[in-house]
């Protein structure tokens, strides 16, 4: 086990340094981040949303039911979602819903080019198969992700805001007192930092496993699934330790 | 010309190639032929750098490619086209796009010589009015003849067919050959086509090898591989009825 786990590490690594090798042609490569932004990130707009929004409402219901003692503030409601929210839920928990999203899309994209011998009809023709398959899709995901992370964090805010005032659980000046309160800039950049190492993380081990990929569509699904389940595991281990490291 | 020397190729224990020494000629339609699993495809894979092979060596016109480097075979492979067995063309792009890729990558053609270059590419694999299709809406037989014009592309010198013509019906098959035979005698190319099509072999084969056990059994021509008397090529070659009746005219 600990063998085929430093096999694949070690082609991981092969893999991404083909990756970043010299595009054959930067204008190419330019459209080509353009289309994968669109294709990774706008996209993912509709579910992100969604999914913040309901995200934030839940967390502030569970705050105002677990504060509902007259010594607390009631501003300490849209605080701790806030602080929730920007610290873990968005930038880890959107990273998860991505992974699957964006990560099986990755893997099944590529595996299915592998098996149908397209990677192979790209190294004919001269091109790196590597840097022009996955260098845009990583390029286009770590610049969009912290832009869906921040657009996460505002409608999680919101949905929190939205929960509170129609359920009366929190009055909407306190809850918006709350969440200007204590505000610490660091807490952004800590959540944008984990943004883009999480985009990386998705689309090069999403990648990887779809460019390895060997047989025909039942192997293309199970690239797909590991693609998934590998890049989520990453995303929980180097959430561990960027916390670790930025906020200890 | 294109040369492989003495080329053996294994995946793990198993010696799919032992020892193939080939030449493929200027000009000519060179076929190789050999049952399923003979290792035709991973010598075609190993003659365009697909594969690496464990020893021996590919040369084209006196260039060592097997011991290039991949930004060496870059320069190479500008001069090769390749015919996959399913076509393998881009999914995501248009047949135009499809054609027109390569050139954007390597050229500095601009939209209109390069819009017309898949025109005329077009024009000689006989397909019209298919520019703005994606491959999901071609036939099979489509599919092939794009994949052709996107292999004639860039002028190759060098054309490789994996097996152009399975899963097409005999007169689909058969346009099919004479279009790689035409194109081969029109641009002077060296091709080299991968079969098991005993009708590609009587219609085109200027040169034939045939390929058994990843070794190289027999080298003749259409004129000859009816006369041989290698029963392990008879074998291979009289297996249909057709043949055999041939053979007997």
């Amino acid at each position: 086990m600990i063998r085929g786990f430093l096999f694949q590490l070690g082609r991981y690594i092969l893999l991404i340094r083909q990756v970043f090798k010299r595009p054959e042609k930067q204008s190419i490569y330019i459209r080509q981040i353009i289309i994968e932004m669109e294709n990774l990130g706008l996209d993912s707009l509709g579910i992100v949303a969604f999914i913040s929004v309901f995200m934030g409402a839940v967390l502030c219901i569970q705050m105002a039911f677990n504060v509902d003692t007259p010594l607390i503030p009631l501003y300490t409601i849209g605080f701790a979602t806030r602080q929730s929210v920007v610290l873990e839920f968005s930038p880890t928990i959107i990273s998860l819903i991505l992974a699957g999203k964006v990560g099986s899309r990755i893997s099944s994209e590529i595996g299915t080019m592998r098996v149908t011998e397209q990677i192979d009809a790209l190294e004919i023709i001269g091109i790196n198969p590597a840097t022009y398959l996955i260098f845009p899709k990583i390029v286009a995901s770590m610049f969009i992700n912290p832009i869906l992370i921040m657009m996460s964090m505002i409608l999680a805010v919101f949905g929190g805001w939205l929960a509170g005032s129609l359920t009366g659980l929190v009055p909407s000046s306190e809850y918006i007192y709350g969440i200007k309160a204590f505000f610490e800039v660091y807490d952004i950049y800590y959540a944008l930092i984990k943004a883009v190492v999480f985009a990386f993380l998705i689309v090069s081990i999403s990648g990887y496993h779809g460019f390895y990929t060997k047989g025909g569509a039942l192997e293309v699904g199970a690239a797909s699934t590991k693609g998934v389940v590998h890049s989520s595991m990453a995303i929980i281990v180097f959430n561990l330790i960027l916390t670790k490291i930025l906020l200890a | 010309m294109i040369e492989a020397g003495n080329v053996s190729k294994s995946f793990g224990d198993h010696l799919v190639l032992d020892g193939i020494s080939v030449k493929f000629e200027t000009g000519k339609c060179n076929l190789i032929i050999g049952q399923s699993g003979s290792g035709k495809t991973v010598l075609m894979k190993c003659m365009v750098g697909l594969y690496e092979i464990d020893s021996g060596k590919v040369m084209y016109d006196d260039r060592v490619f097997s011991r290039m480097s991949f930004d060496e075979m870059k320069v190479i492979r500008q001069e090769l086209g390749m015919l996959f067995q399913g076509g393998a063309l881009f999914d995501s792009m248009t047949v135009e796009e499809n054609i027109i890729f390569p050139l954007s990558m390597f050229t500095d053609q601009s939209p209109e010589q390069k819009r017309d270059r898949a025109n005329f590419c077009l024009s000689r694999v006989k397909l019209e009015n298919v520019n703005k299709l994606y491959p999901s809406e071609l036939s099979g037989g489509m599919k092939k003849r794009v994949a052709i014009a996107r292999a004639i592309g860039m002028n190759p010198k060098y054309l490789f067919c994996d097996e152009p013509n399975s899963g097409l019906d005999p007169h689909t098959a058969n346009v099919i050959d004479n279009l790689i035979s035409e194109l081969t005698q029109e641009y002077n190319m060296t091709t080299v086509i991968n079969t098991h099509d005993m009708n590609s072999v009587i219609e085109i084969g200027d040169k034939i090898a045939f390929i058994h056990k990843g070794k190289l059994w027999w080298e003749g021509d259409k004129d000859t591989i009816l006369k041989s008397d290698n029963e392990v090529l008879n074998e291979f070659v009289f297996a249909t009825e057709l043949t055999r009746k041939l053979k007997q005219k």
